[in-house]
């Protein structure tokens, strides 16, 4: 039942075989050993396996590999560029936007989704875009600071450290 | 947890996607997987094939049509909220869009898999129910228009047959000077409504002249409250008014009663969302 998948992840074309049941998020990490992308609850609620599908923020958990062929996927891994991090990485370890960092890969990507379609979003704009990853460490606060200061940061101006 | 078995097929046309369904062989539509998925992992559906329906271009996307909107049934929520058309003139649709799943859903989900899935605390029926919406349907065997008041059937029971598949949904323009608004109370953890209402009023005057209500969330399927919608026409939506259209409209109801709130609490909740969703769409006139 194994069939021959196309996949472009990062910029970067890779052929597995799967079956059609196999999901994106278990090609991901048991197939290509990508495993910054997590796996958090099973029951499509938590967002910690959300990749970007086209540049949208997409649980891994909830889409069939199969069905991500012919579409750009990026994942955590996927973020940096040249050794520098990505912004929103940065913005997140800048305000501390995480404690145990389970979380983290899917926020930073559905961050990274808002911040395209918005570039300047509301503190209500913000907490609504990621009511879709849960985060049972920092009760978002710090999360939200993070993509204030990757929002200014993506529009130009760097990301003020704090003391 | 990991789904049983299955074929999968991508359909290269409309044409393809009809073919393969009028073969049966227990094939189940997939677009963004958002309803199915969960449901197959939890083995809840086992089909046998899975049709994926996501590159059809001719399912996608909203348009004018009729002076009202034709929108795709593979068109995803994000789509809808990104649409100046549905923000211009359909509000009770952004309210609703805006409040379904998370973004995450919204970027995969689509409208025609939900109205399909007919999940009876969806969002979306109710809305297309007040808004007069029709569906098309298409299989092998010909093409059928079925008005959103008889699509609904009960729990995730439509009029779809086996070989049928939505193709769009036909939304006829508000009435001249109308306005619209969907306000619901949602189960904390899964987001589904537990109680819904969808408003289309017309008013002259701070006096209603026209009003559509459908309810969602409350019983085994979305549905038009037209007796309580009359009894709003000609008042002002004073308070009492308010309250007797929200008892009216789920009399003669079957209204549920779960782990998440019992038959009581849910009719109190209509009445609710009634009252606010009317009082909304008032203001926006």
């Amino acid at each position: 039942m194994k069939r021959s998948v196309s996949l472009s992840i990062n910029g970067r074309a890779h052929s597995v075989d799967v079956e059609p049941r196999a999901l994106l998020v278990q090609v991901l990490r048991d197939d290509l050993y990508l495993t910054g992308t997590h796996i958090g609850c099973d029951t499509s609620q938590c967002g910690a396996c959300t990749v970007l599908l086209d540049g949208r923020a997409t649980k891994s958990c909830t889409t069939l590999a199969v069905q991500a062929e012919g579409h750009e996927i990026t994942t955590i891994e996927g973020l940096a560029q040249g050794g520098e991090l990505h912004p929103m990485q940065n913005a997140f370890w800048e305000k501390h936007g995480l404690q145990c960092g389970f979380c983290t890969p899917g926020m930073i990507l559905s961050c990274i989704d808002l911040l395209e379609s918005n570039p300047d979003p509301s503190e209500a704009e913000i907490r609504h875009a990621i009511e879709g990853n849960l985060c049972r460490c920092t009760g978002y606060q710090n999360i939200v600071s993070a993509v204030q200061a990757a929002a200014v940061a993506m529009r130009g101006a760097p990301v003020r450290t704090t003391a | 947890m990991i789904p049983v078995q299955f074929d999968y097929v991508r359909a290269t046309s409309l044409n393809d996607a009809l073919k393969t369904l009028a073969g049966g062989d227990g094939t189940k539509v997939i677009a963004g997987g958002h309803s199915l998925i969960p449901l197959l992992r939890f083995r809840l559906a086992q089909p046998a094939k899975l049709l994926d329906i996501a590159g059809i271009k001719e399912l996608s996307g909203i348009s004018e049509y009729k002076r009202g909107l034709r929108i795709g049934a593979a068109t995803t929520y994000r789509d809808i909220l990104d649409s100046a058309l549905v923000r211009d003139r359909y509000q009770v649709m952004m309210d609703a869009t805006s409040g379904i799943g998370d973004v995450q859903v919204r970027n995969r989900g689509t409208i025609g898999g939900g109205v399909a899935h007919a999940d009876p605390a969806a969002d979306m029926p109710g809305v297309l129910l007040a808004l007069g919406a029709s569906f098309n349907l298409r299989s092998k065997r010909g093409k059928r228009v079925v008005a959103a008041r008889d699509f609904f059937q009960g729990t995730f029971a439509t009029a779809l047959a086996e070989d049928e598949l939505l193709i769009d949904m036909v939304v006829p323009p508000l009435p001249r000077g109308g306005a619209s608004a969907y306000v619901s109370i949602e189960q904390a953890a899964s987001g589904y409504a537990l109680a819904g209402a969808a408003v289309v009023v017309k008013c002259s005057r701070k006096t209603v002249t026209e009003c559509s209500l459908a309810l969602t969330g409350l019983s085994d399927r979305a549905f038009l409250a037209e007796a309580a919608a009359k009894l709003l026409v000609g008042t002002k939506a004073d308070p009492d008014t308010l309250q007797r259209v929200g008892a009216a409209a789920v009399e003669g109801i079957e209204i549920t009663g779960d782990i998440h709130a019992p038959a009581e609490y849910r009719r109190h909740l209509a009445a609710v969302v009634v009252g606010r969703a009317i009082r909304a769409a008032i203001d926006r006139v």
